[in-house]
């Protein structure tokens, strides 16, 4: 994603090829950009959070900015993985694996069962039954304190360390720890790509512009937008399985619709429907509250402040209006 | 269940009532909002929050309560127009996402401000000496303040019909909620017609803001939670209707008040599962226009 | 507070501020500098997550400023062998994701040799969680029963706090016998809540105390009018309000407005003394609780007079909060105990930890061998009408509940073996 940047120096012909190849290799570029990621941020605990909220907003812009559907009730999604995979290990004692494919397995059907009933719904009456489903998941999960822990949240899930084909390696470690969320993002990443490059991307984009005209076209819009929110889920899902192996404890929170409202925030912040705008929108916003909760306890402050004045004047998005900016 | 009795399911009902009066007051505004407007105000909760301080301000430089009453919704309501002429019209046409972002960014920005000015923890609002104690409604004790609150809230409500039914004025804002478009052409400024609305609707939240005072005393926060639970009432009575809004606050409140009687662990997601089952059986709530904002 | 002392990070590298120079005037202002004196021998790091902004920012603040005074005392003291201390604050937001990150980046970045802080129960228990994979000394000043139990216990754990067993029960000792027998209970539905109850009814069994009702009210609850009509209909002596802060205060200015104060005495485990700063008077007006501190045992007890004005002279004549001089305790005791071992070695700290027997700030305590709770006493305080001494004259000690081991829960009980 940073390797956009030469094209504009470039001149305007050259550049579109610039563009273009860029935006073919966008995966192998996000890699790249990954890899030297933890050494530019402040410490590296926020590069892991960063890499999970990205991903928990990029999943969430496949519905949002692809389908158009705003939902506000993604945390359930992102939770729901976080504490199956918890529970996996700390209940079950799973090993780490097979926890984070419970997760994501968990949050693909937590995401049928919320998806099937709220799309039937639409505009702000979505946005209003997926946080409406989403509280009550919040409280199922905040009742079941054996399970859960309730308001204590879930401690416990200590992985120490990862055996991979035979090699060995330290989670505790925190370059370790950054790598081993990074490569499941970047398969994300790889998988979103190939799911937006296929017939069904295009399916999904053609329901957001016209749905009369896509349904006229033969497309079950139905269909295509419960598959869309069940594949939003897997990715939150993914997420929330990372977070919860990250920070060893998943909190109550994580299900709060202050969670849902935050990735609404990144997904716009960064630029909606652009492939890595919400990603963008979440490192700002994470590392814009790092570190100015450094410097004054009135952070809010700042952060309301940046978001008035994004809304106001870039209201593209960060990403967004770079990418307007760059294209020839 | 030990203790139950008629007496006490009709004192709680009442309770209940005066629980959905603060709902009501607070959901119409919204409501108003985003019905004219189609802005969802995410900083209700603190122009809410800012009423009360206001009024902890006016008691501090000498007023009292009752001047509260009337200082405290002209200060919010000027304040509210302030940030619809220049942070909120600029938006308009963009999409509803917008006004939300901006609006949510606002309510940090509020809530930090006030947090600077007033210091984070918050303080006492004591209840006015008038209004002190609790008399006998027929079925046991019950506060006289919370009474007072119903019965302001009902003041409110008339007043703003009456706006809205029998003025000139009330014509045009109701006539600009169905077409602006056409409003226009017919030489009305319409940008006037929905600065007075923000107005009034955020004057309502101060309004709402200050009579909750004296029951749970002031702090930065107290317009976090009743937000999520605003939004409840004004989905299940439908976006924009106002009639809609006031069934549905009373009906949350009497909801919240009987499931604490009878099973307090649901208290708290008893509404949301109310506003599931509402949208999953009518999309548009109560009042609401099918179809708005899809 | 000064900034200087808030968050100060030595070993900020050159390399990682160029690095971040893209973020330009955020990172110019902010506390990344490079320190000169770095020659000298490192400082003693003391990580410090409290939820600075929030509800509790105002307890939090004064956490860290009774906490500087701590440093202040080591510091002059000679420090360890001369090497001084210093507290690296971190805003944990109240939420128990933040801190545990916090806690990684003092951990992993700072490389901090102790962990004291937090403020909720939550919050506590994620910082535990983190230090204790890492063999971080962690001592836990927010209260909690949990925290004490073998699954969230490790060796590397402190809890300089108290917990809601050891203040719902010295409350239960001294109002059971004074007030009634029939109990009825306002509590919130979560763990700590519980934890209070069972406290209460624990105590209460030695006094044949009857519950006559246990209503639970959601966390965060604004409107307590729907559950007090319940309670006044079962006519009960005592009403325990089994919740914290934000709730507590509203539930008793809403108990007061619906009259209970005069059919019933209404106690509550913990008094905070910024709630009833921010509460007002009226509400807690003839309210019985408990504390870990009070400033105005100092004519009694000659270290809280010692740590009252060594704070008053820090920090412009004010006074310590209950919470704050826990955040004096929790810092104090890791660094005496770090000096009596001679070394910051985990193993060697936490042994001179356990053998410590001190009187820092409010009389004699130690830590239990089992579970690292400060065996420490409760003091029973009632609200004032009409404070004498200026607006931090609120409470009166009625009461003092002594350190005593068999008020807290049984190791068994907990989980552990011996």
């Amino acid at each position: 994603m940073i390797d956009i940047a030469p094209t504009i120096a470039a001149s305007s012909s050259r550049s579109y090829n610039w563009f273009d190849l860029a935006k073919r290799h966008r995966v192998l570029l996000a890699s790249i950009f990954v890899l030297i990621f933890p050494f530019v941020m402040p410490f590296t605990a926020l590069a892991v959070n960063i890499l999970i909220y990205g991903l928990y907003a990029l999943g969430f812009n496949l519905l949002f900015g692809y389908l158009g559907l705003l939902s506000f009730g993604h945390a359930a999604l992102f939770g729901t993985g976080a504490y199956l995979c918890g529970i996996a290990i700390v209940h079950f004692g799973l090993p780490w694996y097979a926890a984070i494919a419970i997760g994501v397995l968990s949050a693909l059907v937590m995401a049928t069962l919320i998806g099937s009933l709220a799309i039937r719904t639409r505009g702000i009456y979505f946005a209003m039954v997926t946080m409406a489903l989403a509280q009550c998941v919040y409280y199922i999960f905040y009742q079941a304190v054996d399970w859960t822990g309730g308001e204590n949240g879930l401690r416990g899930i200590n992985v120490r360390a990862i055996n991979l084909f035979g090699l060995h390696f330290d989670f505790i470690n925190p370059l370790v720890r950054y790598y081993v969320v990074a490569s499941f993002v970047i398969l994300a990443f790889f998988v979103l790509s190939r799911i937006l490059a296929s017939p069904f991307g295009a399916v999904i984009e053609a329901v957001r512009e016209n749905e009369a005209r896509a349904r006229a076209s033969g497309y079950n819009v139905v269909a295509t937008r419960l598959m869309t929110f069940i594949l939003s889920g897997g990715f939150c899902g993914l997420a929330g399985s990372l977070a919860a192996l990250h920070l060893s404890i998943v909190p109550i929170e994580i299900l709060h619709y202050e969670t849902s409202g935050m990735v609404v925030m990144m997904a716009l912040l960064g630029g909606m429907g652009t492939f890595f705008g919400p990603f963008v929108g979440a490192a700002v916003f994470l590392l814009l509250e790092n570190l100015v909760s450094l410097w004054t306890v009135h952070w809010q402050l700042v952060v309301g402040g940046v978001f008035v004045v994004c809304v106001l004047f870039f209201p593209e998005g960060i990403w967004g209006t770079i990418l307007k900016r760059i294209k020839p | 269940m030990s203790g139950l009795s008629f007496d006490l399911i009709a004192l709680q009902l009442f309770t209940g009532l005066a629980l959905g009066a603060i709902y009501v007051l607070f959901a119409i505004g919204l409501s108003l909002i985003f019905g004219m407007l189609t802005v969802v105000n995410f900083a209700h909760g603190a122009f809410y929050m800012v009423g009360a301080y206001a009024g902890l301000f006016l008691v501090s430089m000498g007023g009292n309560f009752w001047i509260c009453l009337v200082g405290v919704p002209l200060l919010v309501g000027t304040f509210g127009m302030i940030v619809e002429r220049f942070l909120v019209r600029p938006l308009y046409g963009r999409g509803i996402d917008y006004p939300l972002l901006l609006t949510f960014g606002l309510s940090y920005i509020m809530i930090e401000l006030i947090r600077i000015a007033f210091g984070t923890s918050g303080y006492p609002f004591d209840t006015p000496e008038l209004l002190q104690g609790a008399v006998d409604i027929g079925v046991g004790y019950f506060p006289l303040y919370r009474l007072f609150v119903i019965g302001a809230t009902a003041v409110v409500l008339i007043g703003l019909w009456l706006f809205l039914e029998r003025t000139s004025f009330g014509l045009v804002i109701r006539a600009g909620a169905r077409d602006p478009q056409i409003v226009r052409v017919l030489g009305v400024d319409v940008s006037r017609v929905w600065l007075i609305v923000f107005g009034i609707g955020t004057a309502i939240a101060g309004f709402a803001g200050l009579l909750a005072a004296p029951l749970q005393g002031v702090i930065p926060e107290m317009g976090a939670t009743i937000l999520a639970e605003a939004f409840v009432v004004t989905v299940v009575g439908g976006m924009g209707s106002i009639g809609g809004a006031v069934l549905a606050g009373l009906l949350v409140g009497v909801v919240v008040s009987m499931s604490s009687l009878f099973a307090p662990e649901m208290a708290k997601v008893s509404i949301f599962a109310l506003m599931a089952i509402v949208l999953l059986i009518r999309p548009q709530g109560f009042f609401g226009r099918a179809g708005l904002m899809s | 507070m000064t900034e200087d002392s808030k968050f100060t990070s030595k070993r900020m590298s050159r390399r990682r501020v160029l690095a971040t120079a893209g973020v330009g005037a955020l990172v110019a202002a902010s506390p990344f500098r490079i320190n000169l004196a770095m020659a000298q021998e490192p400082t003693i790091k003391i990580g410090f997550p409290v939820p600075l902004t929030g509800p509790y920012g105002t307890e939090a603040q004064d956490q860290v400023r009774a906490a500087e005074v701590a440093i202040a005392e080591f510091n002059e003291g000679g420090g360890l062998n001369g090497r001084k201390a210093e507290l690296l604050v971190r805003d944990d937001k109240l939420n128990p994701g933040e801190a545990a990150t916090r806690t990684l980046e003092l951990v992993e970045k700072e490389k901090v040799n102790f962990i004291v802080g937090s403020l909720s129960a939550a919050v506590q228990l994620a910082v535990n969680n983190v230090t204790k994979q890492r063999g971080i000394i962690f001592n836990s000043i927010s209260q909690s029963d949990t925290i004490n139990e073998v699954s969230d216990f490790s060796k590397f754990t402190f809890h300089e706090a108290l917990n809601p067993h050891m203040t719902a029960g010295a409350v239960g000792r001294y109002a059971f016998p004074k007030f009634g027998k029939k109990v009825a209970f306002l509590t919130a539905d979560y763990a700590y809540g519980h934890e209070m109850v069972r406290g209460f009814q624990e105590a209460g069994k030695a006094f044949g105390v009857e519950t006559v009702t246990d209503v639970r009210h959601p966390i965060g609850t604004t409107d307590f009018s729907a559950l007090l009509p319940r309670i006044q209909a079962l006519k009960p002596d005592i009403l325990c309000i089994s919740n914290f802060g934000r709730d507590q205060q509203i539930a008793l200015k809403q108990a007061t407005d619906f009259g209970m104060k005069k059919s019933m005495k209404i106690v509550a485990p913990i008094l905070l003394y910024t709630g009833r700063v921010a509460a007002g008077a009226q509400a807690f007006d003839g309210v019985v609780g408990g504390t870990s501190y009070y400033w105005g045992i100092e004519d009694k007890v000659a270290s809280a007079k010692a740590f009252n004005d060594r704070f008053r002279k820090m920090h412009g004549g004010k006074v310590p909060s209950d919470y704050g001089a826990l955040g004096y305790g929790g810092v104090k005791t890791l660094l005496m105990g770090a000096r009596a071992a001679g070394s910051l070695d985990a193993d060697k700290v936490i042994a001179a930890v356990e053998a410590l027997k001190y009187d820092y700030y409010k009389g004699p305590q130690y830590y239990r061998k089992c579970d690292h709770q400060s065996v420490q006493s409760v003091f029973i305080i009632e609200s004032k009408a009409n404070p004498q001494k200026g607006d931090a004259d609120v409470f009166n000690v009625i009461s003092t509940d002594e350190p005593n081991e068999a008020n807290l829960r049984t190791c068994e009980a907990l989980g552990h073996k011996n």
